[in-house]
């Protein structure tokens, strides 16, 4: 693996990889997340309580999962940095920070717009909310903690070393709602899935669900791997590389 | 230096960090001073009633505490930074996790002994009920040191910039959260004639996990921090 992986460490191959990969994440992307948003929205059943205000769902639950995806991902771009100190991964915390941030931020918003009609508040101090608030700092700190330093490498393994300690926070938005009882409701889909059993979300509400998981992934990785070639190109802009594609690029157009 | 023992080391480190922060006893009494001024902020504020006071007694001491431990925090690594201590202490010949927590303990006892005294003071001045007394002063007892040891890791990350205040504040009250949570459920409870063991329980469990691992994180961002 690490001879498969290796190479990856010099900017030039990882920019080669992404501009191959990026098609393959925000075509289908964009196309699921229409889907998704379509059948949500308009073809799903309505909730027997909640009628249609519970058709947020189909935003608030993607980013919510996906801003805790992404804070792992960005905890592991952190680690390959302390250990193996690789410039890339420096730029791929950069790159996923912002993204998660906005994600989180949506969630948020969408809890709080989700939280007027059904809990009768926009907000309340409940474990899961402020769990998640904590998340939305964690990320505002690294990226302000990143942007402190002079020195941009050391800028970076600051950040890192803070986004391993936010690490402690991903387990407890997670079983935040099994250890409190709080206002916030369960996971129906993750106590399915680990204790092998049909979820107990009809399937009609269950699949458009599913597809907006998988569109939020592809969509914000598409936005991560775009971030990240931007930086790669930022700071390669003086190699051979990035100018003979760069002088390629501008002749084309 | 090899014959020297990991305890003879840390009773230097802690002796002479003693030492340096007795030195500077407005270092030490501002951040005293500061936390008496925002206690006596709020009556003022918030108007007088006593009933008033007693319910926000247990959230206004302990936001006071974390502002005021924030406020000193910083000299928990400047000074020795911008002298060039700190490097030395790097190259002890011994894990630096150890001089990190001499560091840590001396903080502690520098910061948060003169807290534990005011605490029935401070309950008295927020006409805390007297049952909560002792819950005031346990949830202070077990979270000072959780402040100086997580305060380290964010002094440790940003004391090698110029702007590090502000910054610090951003950094550490997020992780700081969970404990005040905790702190100010444990007075409640006790206020209202509740078993307050749970949440201590919690502060105690956070306690040990911070205190447990902070000098590792603190070693990785010292590091950084000194290039």
């Amino acid at each position: 693996m690490w001879r498969w992986l290796h190479p990856y460490a010099k900017p030039e191959a990882t920019y080669q990889l992404n501009q191959r990969i990026l098609p393959w994440l925000a075509v289908p992307g964009l196309i699921l997340l229409v889907i998704g948003a379509v059948w949500g929205l308009a073809f799903a059943p309505p909730d027997y309580q909640q009628f249609d205000s519970y058709r947020i769902i189909f935003v608030h639950v993607p980013s919510a999962l996906w801003s805790m995806g992404f804070y792992m991902g960005m905890a592991i771009a952190g680690l390959i940095v302390l250990v193996w100190q690789i410039r890339t991964a420096e730029w791929a915390l950069l790159a996923i920070a912002p993204v998660g941030a906005v994600l989180t931020f949506i969630s948020l918003f969408t809890g709080a717009v989700w939280g007027q009609p059904m809990w009768g508040t926009w907000w309340i101090w409940d474990a899961r909310l402020t769990a998640q608030l904590i998340l939305l700092f964690l990320y505002l700190g690294v990226l302000a903690l990143y942007a402190a330093f002079e020195d941009e490498r050391a800028g970076a393994k600051a950040a890192s070393v803070l986004a391993l300690i936010g690490v402690v926070n991903i387990p407890i938005i997670h079983f935040s709602v099994y250890w409190w009882n709080t206002l916030h409701q369960q996971s129906t889909i993750t106590r399915a899935v680990t204790r092998l059993e049909k979820p107990s979300i009809a399937p009609e509400m269950a699949w458009p669900l599913y597809i907006s998981l998988l569109a939020f992934l592809l969509v914000s990785s598409a936005l991560v791997v775009m971030r990240l070639n931007n930086e790669i190109l930022k700071r390669e802009v003086r190699r051979p590389w990035a100018q003979a594609l760069l002088l390629k690029n501008s002749s084309k157009t | 230096m090899a014959g020297v023992s990991v305890g003879a080391q840390m009773r230097a480190v802690i002796r002479r960090d003693l030492r340096v922060a007795l030195r500077q006893r407005s270092d030490l009494l501002n951040p005293v001073l500061f936390l008496l001024v925002v206690i006596t902020l709020f009556p003022l504020g918030v108007g007088p009633g006593p009933e008033i006071l007693s319910r926000i007694a247990p959230g206004v001491i302990w936001v006071s505490a974390l502002l005021s431990a924030l406020l000193g925090l910083e000299r928990l690594f400047r000074d020795d930074f911008r002298d060039g201590t700190l490097e030395q202490m790097l190259l002890m010949p011994m894990a630096v996790e150890w001089a990190v927590l001499a560091k840590m303990a001396v903080h502690w006892l520098v910061t948060a002994l003169p807290l534990l005294i005011l605490a029935p003071f401070l309950a008295l001045l927020l006409n805390l009920p007297f049952e909560a007394w002792a819950t005031l002063w346990l949830t202070l007892l077990l979270g000072t040191p959780v402040l100086s040891s997580v305060g380290a890791i964010g002094v440790a990350l940003t004391v090698s910039l110029n702007k590090g205040g502000a910054l610090l504040s951003l950094l550490l009250l997020p992780l700081l959260i969970p404990l005040l949570i905790f702190a100010t459920a444990a007075i409640e409870a006790a206020a209202t004639g509740l078993s307050p063991v749970a949440p201590l329980a919690f502060m105690a469990a956070i306690l040990v996990m911070t205190v447990a691992l902070s000098p590792f994180a603190v070693h990785a961002a010292l590091r950084v921090s000194v290039n």
